[in-house]
């Protein structure tokens, strides 16, 4: 899959495999992560995900296949040597240390001069946004401010990939999302290569070119975030990723047939199916629509008003659904109306 | 307002009664040991000596044998310190890192010289030094008290390493330091307050320890608690007191110096089996 390009950042060998007797073991993971692209690794915990993280870092020796890094294969490189910097979860700050020995160490390590790396400290702390704290110690700085030195501290190694192991997944939800887009910055203003490893699919989705959506070891499917929203190859990756409704169908070739209805499938299937439709792709139907187009009586059980959205849970003859409606729309909703809904978009999987 | 007056003061004359008995308990027969080591007489009803002296303390420092017992003990419990980091630091670093069979049982085996009684264990110890000639020589009493700290020296540290996170070691591997950089830099530095609490205890139980000595060393390394023995059997109590508190005194320093590495976590982290 995988050729000799220059810009191809790391890539995999079809066979790479891990086994591991806890369970998180990967099998024949093939990736190409191309120069100045952040590659999302998306999955259940346990799915191998922080498996091939640790492999490009050095961390863990794969049993079988190859990593290679900008054409070179680093299989039989230690982590000190490899092209690669990481940021772990937590934890990864030396509390003995103060901000600036953190950052340093690894330069010193590298024999730079001291001028020079006073320079690049400095410059780096600029771009996390945290100067002046160079002689604080770690624990002084909050949990954000201690990652966004971890971050620091790998970019100033120059790394040929970065690797992000959950980075954000100890802070609070709106420190989040400062930092995912903090690092969306950092990466357009650097170009560097980046492999994240995320359990969170919201995150994965807002910050990658691509995502890699792992399960139990295998990649279920790569692609750009709005195909894999939009069309999602298995069952696994539409269960996991957004909201969808799940209901029982026959494939017809290019049809399903959801309770005698027929309605076009985005991908062929045959025999018993799952038919999955996004919420958002479910409307409320007027009567003279109803009549057009395949439509099921819906009595309303619940609406829960979201903001500028409300979520409505109906019943169905083919089982409960959830529907995103406009507020305005919602309000006209009683508990026990019936009333007419359509599907928009249906996709089907082999059970 | 006045009856919440004095229901506090009250509790607090209680607390005060308390705290005074709990001192008078603890420190009680230490501050008899001070005076009796100051007194030239000092008779039965009297609270506080009748004659104050320095005399004791002259004789003490006059007999040669004291003074050669003084350096003895710290020159062996030097030496039995320095062994014991070297012998224990890494034995506590793979029980900290690395997963092996039966490495429970090894860790609880540390204990197994402190669950019998020790003059048994150190009669068939002897026997053995007879055969290797240990007895009466300066390794002979090393191993002796080594038998003591081993425990201390592997248990502490080890959780002490076990608390430095492998991401923190891997985080320095991945920027670009080898294993040895990453433990002389990272992961020793972040476990010091361990490793030096249980080098004061190797220390301190080195300087105390009579049993095993009295069996492996004598007649030629009488340390500071063998002679201790002597002078309380034969010379009135007033030269115990004085020796006493030579014998206390490196106690008292070593844990003032090291009072900011010692507190009840890193102590009942030690001894917790994981």
């Amino acid at each position: 899959m995988y050729d000799d390009d220059e810009s191809t950042a790391t890539a995999f060998n079809p066979q790479l495999s891990k086994n591991i007797k806890t369970g998180d073991g990967v099998k024949g993971v093939s990736l190409d992560v191309f120069k100045g692209e952040l590659v999302t690794l998306l999955g259940p915990s346990g799915c191998g995900k922080t498996t091939v993280l640790r492999a490009v870092g050095g961390f863990l020796e794969p049993d079988s296949g190859d990593i290679r890094i900008e054409g070179r294969s680093v299989l039989k490189v230690p982590p000190e040597k490899r092209p690669t910097a990481m940021v772990f979860q937590s934890y990864n700050l030396w509390p003995h240390m103060t901000v600036y020995d953190n950052l340093a160490f690894g330069l010193k390590i590298r024999g730079r001069k001291k001028e020079e790396i006073r320079a690049a400290v400095d410059k780096v702390l600029h771009l996390v946004r945290l100067p002046g704290t160079e002689n604080k110690m770690p624990s002084q700085l909050s949990g954000g401010q201690q990652q966004r030195i971890a971050v620091a501290r790998a970019l100033l190694l120059d790394p040929a990939v970065l690797l992000l192991d959950e980075p954000f997944s100890a802070l609070d939800a709106k420190l989040r999302l400062e930092m995912r887009e903090e690092l969306r910055e950092i990466q357009s203003s650097t170009g560097l290569t980046m492999v994240f490893v995320t359990h969170d699919q919201e995150e994965a989705l807002s910050i990658s070119d691509r995502i890699v959506v792992m399960n139990s070891g295998r990649i279920e499917q790569l692609d750009p975030p709005q195909r894999i929203y939009d069309h999602p190859e298995s069952l696994f990756v539409a269960q996991f990723i957004g909201r969808m409704n799940f209901l029982p169908a026959r494939g017809e070739g290019g049809m399903v047939d959801i309770q005698g209805r027929r309605f076009k499938a985005e991908r062929p299937v045959e025999d018993d199916v799952t038919a999955a439709i996004r919420p958002e792709d479910i409307f409320l139907l007027d009567a003279e629509e109803a009549k057009e187009q395949p439509s099921f009586q819906a009595t309303i059980r619940q609406v829960m008003v979201l903001g500028h959205y409300a979520e409505v849970t109906a019943d169905t003859v083919a089982g409960p659904v959830k529907l995103f409606v406009p507020r305005e729309q919602a309000a006209t909703l009683e508990h026990g109306q019936s009333v007419p809904i359509g599907f928009m978009r249906v996709t089907a999987f082999h059970r | 307002m006045s009856w919440k007056l004095k229901q506090v003061s009250f509790k607090a004359w209680i607390e005060w009664a308390i705290l005074l008995l709990f001192i008078l308990f603890f420190m009680g027969p230490l501050i008899n040991l001070l005076v009796l080591a100051f007194s030239g007489k000092w008779q039965y009803p009297a609270i506080l000596p009748q004659e104050w002296s320095f005399t004791w303390w002259a004789y003490v420092f006059q007999q040669n044998e004291v003074i050669e017992s003084i350096s003895l003990s710290f020159g062996i419990a030097t030496v039995v310190t320095l062994l014991s980091i070297v012998i224990c630091l890494p034995a506590a670093y793979a029980f900290a890192r690395i997963r092996f069979r039966l490495s429970k049982m090894f860790l609880f085996s540390f204990l197994l010289t402190h669950a019998f009684p020790k003059m048994g264990l150190y009669v068939s110890i002897a026997v053995l030094f007879f055969k290797l000639h240990l007895m009466n020589t300066f390794m002979g009493v090393v191993l002796i008290h080594m038998v003591n700290t081993l425990m201390y020296m592997t248990w502490i540290p080890a959780s002490a390493f076990k608390s430095v996170h492998q991401s923190q070691e891997e985080s320095a591997r991945d920027v670009g330091a080898g294993p040895f950089r990453v433990f002389w830099h990272i992961t020793l530095p972040m476990a010091l307050p361990g490793i030096v609490v249980a080098s004061i205890f190797t220390f301190l139980s080195s300087l105390d320890e009579a049993q095993g000595t009295f069996m492996v060393g004598i007649p030629d390394f009488r340390t500071m608690p063998l002679i201790m023995y002597t002078i309380v059997q034969n010379y009135p109590t007033t030269a115990g007191g004085v020796f006493s508190i030579i014998l206390t005194l490196p106690t008292i320093l070593l844990l003032l110096a090291a009072r900011r590495f010692i507190n009840a976590d890193v102590m009942s982290s030690g001894f917790t089996m994981k």
